[in-house]
């Protein structure tokens, strides 16, 4: 199996569905940093069945918040002197701003195109958000 | 307070707030003289993106029975919003003129975009298939007129229950009340949705049924909601005609009710109540029409934050 070293200070992003790891690695803007940084893809993983994992060399101070709405088993490990300090398992944000983006043809969204597209957090077991304008509820595995 | 608020969805103001609108509303309907001049020097906007007669005339006529002005179009085409301005700029703009706006649109969440950038109130008066708030205010007035009581009623709703968010907005608000009993009579394929049953009926343990027939339960019914079904949204011809008749109130159907039941429909109606049941002293829907303005009037007048001694 491909080895990578564990890194002394970062973060590691682990159990990102498989394929879903390069989407967040340009949406973080990782391909822009100075930092090392490494995107390893399909790793065997026992409750994923193949996972993708982020490691990022000495970088902690990155907004995560949009993971949660990926895909939210994904789990984030800070490690300080090569001791993991943090895990953090994420909660879905209650509000989300122009991550999703809705789709009813109805909406006046589809119509208005400076406005901010707002979701609500309405079933944090289900994943389910609701337009803040009309209603319409998706959940986040179909989006 | 109510005052500077805005009205989106029906479940905006709490049950204590609805009340003082329908307070207000109710003593208006007794003595509509005494707030002839409530609103004067206060102008009401009417935005209607689509052309909606007798919204626009029901909030039109509340507010000029105010002593206020009225300033707005009743479509697009002929207004600036034509060049494609667009909403938000339109509400900047009217919010210089007038004191409060309506605003109706073929578009789902488009009052609330308005409400974004309004420093006026907004009131919507019907947003797509989406919500019509004053429709249920208009509901809820004619009922605590004409029942004494918003409590312990058995409401029947008849027709399109599945597309009518006019029945959905009304099962909602009488919900909030205490000891009410559904009655939900439609084909099965126009029953009420499963999200209005289980978070709103079961969920509050509401006594709530489920029928095809008008004859099997108008007897037990305080109040008798009529909509409109119409043929296509009935799954084939057979249903069609087998069920067709039981969503169409006639006299001989009438004479298993109650006395004191009233007749209710949000209008235009088609052919579900036939005319003769218009003579019936229990048809109210005209009244209807009526308190819809008396409401409306209220409304204007908390969220101005006018008042009348
Ligand atoms: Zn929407």
């Amino acid at each position: 199996m491909l080895t990578v070293n564990s890194i002394k200070n970062g973060i590691v992003i682990d159990h990102i569905k498989a394929g879903l790891g390069i989407k967040i690695f340009k949406m973080l803007g990782l391909d822009k940093i100075d930092s090392a940084v490494c995107l390893l893809m399909n790793v065997p993983s026992e409750k994923l069945g193949k996972k993708d994992i982020i490691k990022i060399e000495n970088v902690v101070d990155i907004d995560l918040t949009i993971l949660g709405i990926l895909d939210p088993n994904i789990t984030i490990n800070v490690i300080k002197d090569e001791v993991i300090v943090e895990k953090k398992k994420f909660e879905l944000p209650e509000r989300v701003e122009n991550v999703l983006n809705c789709k009813n043809p109805r909406c006046v969204t589809s119509i208005e195109k400076y406005i901010d597209h707002v979701f609500y957090l309405v079933d944090k077991e289900k994943g389910e958000y609701r337009c803040m304008y009309c209603d319409e509820i998706y959940t986040l595995s179909e989006v | 307070m109510l005052k500077g608020r805005h009205l989106l969805d029906p479940m905006d103001f709490t049950t204590s707030e609805i009340d003082e609108i329908l307070e207000l509303g109710g003593e208006i309907s007794k003595n509509p003289e005494k707030f002839s001049k409530a609103c004067q020097g206060k102008i009401l906007a009417t935005l209607f993106y689509e052309p909606s007669t007798r919204t626009r005339f029901s909030f039109e006529a509340a507010m000029l029975r105010l002593g206020g002005q009225v300033i707005g179009f009743s479509e697009p085409n002929s207004s600036s919003v034509a060049k494609g301005e667009s909403i938000a700029d339109t509400i900047r703009t009217i919010a210089c003129y007038a004191d409060i706006a309506v605003m109706r649109h073929p578009k789902e969440g488009a009052p609330r975009v308005a409400a974004m950038y309004s420093s006026i109130p907004v009131i919507n008066a019907g947003d797509g298939g989406h919500q019509h708030p004053t429709q249920t205010l208009t509901d809820l007035l004619t009922i605590k007129s004409l029942k004494g009581t918003l409590s312990n009623l058995t409401i029947g709703l008849c027709g399109d229950l599945k597309f009518g968010r006019t029945v959905h907005s009304l099962i909602k608000a009488m919900s909030r009340y205490e000891n009410n009993k559904f009655i939900l009579i439609s084909p099965k394929e126009l029953k009420v949705p499963d999200y209005i049953k289980k978070e709103v009926l079961e969920k509050n343990n509401i006594e709530f049924l489920e029928v095809e027939r008008m004859e099997d339960v108008i007897g037990k019914l305080d109040i008798l909601y009529m909509t409109r079904v119409q043929r296509e949204r009935f799954f084939n011809e057979e249903e069609y005609l087998r069920l067709k008749d039981s969503y169409i109130l006639d006299k001989a159907k009438l004479k298993g009710a109650k006395e004191d039941m009233i007749i209710l429909h949000p209008l235009p109606r088609v052919n579900e109540i036939a005319v003769e049941v218009d003579e019936d002293k229990r048809a109210k829907y005209f009244e209807q029409a009526k308190y819809g303005m008396f409401v409306r009037m209220a409304l204007i007048m908390k969220l101005l934050g006018v008042e009348v001694c």
